[in-house]
């Protein structure tokens, strides 16, 4: 049997989101580890969405139900309210069309978990003010090799929530090593690394 | 191609025969029709667990038999699915057991057209009953029984085999705990009943066909039944297989402009007609591809509710290439699965073979296999 998972650190954060035996969708799910780590520990029963061939493959072993497909892809073909969260861990900025992709998500489930690294972050500008593209642990690419096509600060992010009334339950900011940020405003979109948002639709 | 076989032959396998139901207790047909006796061709891999957790049924597809692996004595090829099935492959016979039927309708050893009718004494010809995808279940179901087997761990099978899954798996999802299908669909669309349509009008047309009682005047339909193996076979494969296994290149060292048989293609083509005909039965070919024509289980009212009470884990298989039952037949049966909050795994697999992929050894598609199964194995029945 697989081992009991120990998840990566805004995974857990992203877990602690979930309510127990609620239906999840993981928007993204990687190897399947949050989705497994739910179905263990809380019950939940859930469907995965990954495009990286090792990754679903891992899925499939583990036994997390992972639909290969793009996730604009998946996503119009599931019905309105049919999940009651969907995830999207570090994956909004890898999208083509993320106002799309949250607005499909707001259709499908009533509590939005959505994971993102800030490229506001202060270290991220010092790199531009010294002439050079982000690198960093969350921006681990270079410019000619990133997945990464939609660069966004957590202030802009937010104003994209805003557009698609999507309310802001919760938000947890963080440093590059994890540390949660104890830090509301603006003054976060310099200091965390990445963040975590509960969102929900205003309906 | 890569071949990625690893692992072991079952070795030298038999066919052995069930009569399942009988004249005094007859198969009750979808249809109401009853059909007795039925006798039914079976091969099983491996050993069953005592406590019986490790049965596989594979269904086949339009053309195939009961043997999917090992060897017959005297046979120059092992079983249609042999680079699946044997010690150390991904249905690997050391841990699962595996059975496989040929389907009742068919000619290779079950029940079909072209078996004697006790009540007349000769061939039933068109007189034997249309069939349904419920009743390749219910014989399965009842070959099961035969086998003292009482829940599966995977019901698998490609094409018309998916289907036979798919209508098995939401009629009796108790039956089993994962169902597997590939290169399948839910519901042909105008342009596969249309080559269906074709291939059966090449057969009746036949003047050999003698409206099905060919087998006692002593003669077969052999043009019209290789027209349609011809036909069909061009639906198997993709545009990019066959220019790679034969481009424009020329049959023989010179071509003489006429009709005949100039290009490699077409020897090809006459060639898979011609070796049909030695193990394939015309009226089988009418009676099977009608069941798929007619196949559409999701339009019937609550035809996912037995679901609820006994889930199953789905895996859903489409190839790139696959022209015949496009990935969109596949993700149609997804849809229907996911909307039900059934676990469902789908993939399209890459493959520049079409329909014909889910019985080659792709590494990927071989590779999803595995770790499905392995899985399966470890979550049981």
């Amino acid at each position: 049997m697989t081992a009991p998972t120990q998840l990566r650190l805004d995974l857990q954060l992203v877990a602690d989101q979930v309510f127990a035996g609620s239906r999840v969708l993981d928007l993204g799910c990687g190897s399947g580890s949050l989705l497994a780590h739910l179905m263990e520990r809380k019950r939940c029963t859930g469907q995965g969405v990954e495009i990286d061939p090792d990754s679903v493959l891992a899925a499939i072993r583990r036994g997390v139900p992972v639909l290969d497909r793009r996730i604009e892809d998946a996503l119009v073909d599931i019905a309105d309210d049919s999940y009651d969260t969907v995830v999207l861990s570090r994956t909004l900025q890898t999208m083509l069309r993320p106002e799309f992709v949250l607005a499909q998500m707001a259709r499908v489930a009533e509590r939005l978990v959505v994971s993102v690294p800030n490229f506001g972050w202060y270290r991220n500008r010092l790199r531009l003010l010294g002439g050079r593209m982000p690198v960093s642990k969350e921006i681990p690419y270079l410019w000619y090799n990133s997945p990464n096509l939609r660069f966004t600060t957590l202030a802009d992010l937010e104003d994209l929530f805003d557009q698609l009334h999507l309310i802001v339950d919760r938000r947890f900011t963080y440093t590059e090593h994890g540390r949660r940020l104890r830090m509301y405003g603006q003054s976060a979109n310099l200091m965390a690394s990445a963040a975590v948002y509960v969102l929900r639709p205003a309906r | 191609m890569t071949r990625t076989t690893e692992g072991g032959s079952v070795g030298v396998t038999t066919t052995r025969t069930a009569r399942l139901f009988t004249a005094e207790s007859p198969l009750v047909l979808a249809s109401g029709a009853e059909l007795g006796p039925v006798d039914v061709a079976y091969e099983t891999y491996g050993t069953l667990a005592p406590d019986g957790s490790n049965a596989v049924y594979i269904c086949h597809a339009l053309t195939g038999d009961a043997h999917a692996a090992g060897w017959h004595e005297g046979d120059r090829r092992p079983g249609w699915w042999d680079n699946l099935i044997g010690p150390g492959k991904p249905l690997d016979t050391d841990r699962f057991f595996v059975i496989c039927s040929n389907l009742i309708g068919g000619c290779r050893g079950s029940t079909g057209p072209s078996s004697t009718d006790p009540a007349t004494g000769a061939a039933y010809g068109m007189d034997f009953p249309l069939l349904a995808m419920a009743d390749f279940v219910a014989v399965h179901r009842a070959l099961l029984a035969h086998l003292g087997v009482t829940r599966l761990l995977v019901a698998l099978g490609g094409s018309l085999g998916g289907m036979q899954v798919l209508q098995w798996s939401l009629d009796h999802p108790e039956d089993m705990a994962h169902a597997a299908i590939v290169a399948a669909s839910s519901r042909l669309t105008a342009q596969n009943i249309a080559f269906s349509a074709v291939a059966r009008r090449a057969i009746m047309d036949d003047p050999q066909f003698l409206d099905g009682q060919y087998a006692q005047q002593g003669t077969n339909p052999d043009v019209g039944l290789s027209i349609a193996r011809m036909m069909a076979h061009i639906t198997y494969l993709s545009e990019d297989a066959f220019t790679e296994k034969f481009g424009r290149s020329p049959q023989g060292e010179t071509t003489n402009g006429g009709f005949g048989i100039d290009f490699a293609v077409e020897s090809y083509l006459d060639h898979q007609g011609q070796v049909f005909l030695e193990r394939f039965d015309a009226l089988s070919y009418l009676y099977l591809t009608r069941v798929m024509d007619y196949f559409d289980p999701f339009s019937r009212p609550h035809a996912l509710a037995g679901l609820a009470a006994s889930p199953v884990r789905y895996l859903v298989l489409s190839f790139d290439t696959d022209w015949r039952f496009s990935t969109e037949h596949s993700l149609r049966i997804v849809r229907h699965l996911e909307a039900v909050q059934q676990p469902v795994t789908f993939r399209e697999l890459r493959s520049p073979y079409g329909h014909d992929s889910f019985l080659l050894d792709d590494p990927a598609y071989h590779a999803t296999l595995r770790a499905w199964f392995d899985r399966a194995l470890e979550v049981g029945t």
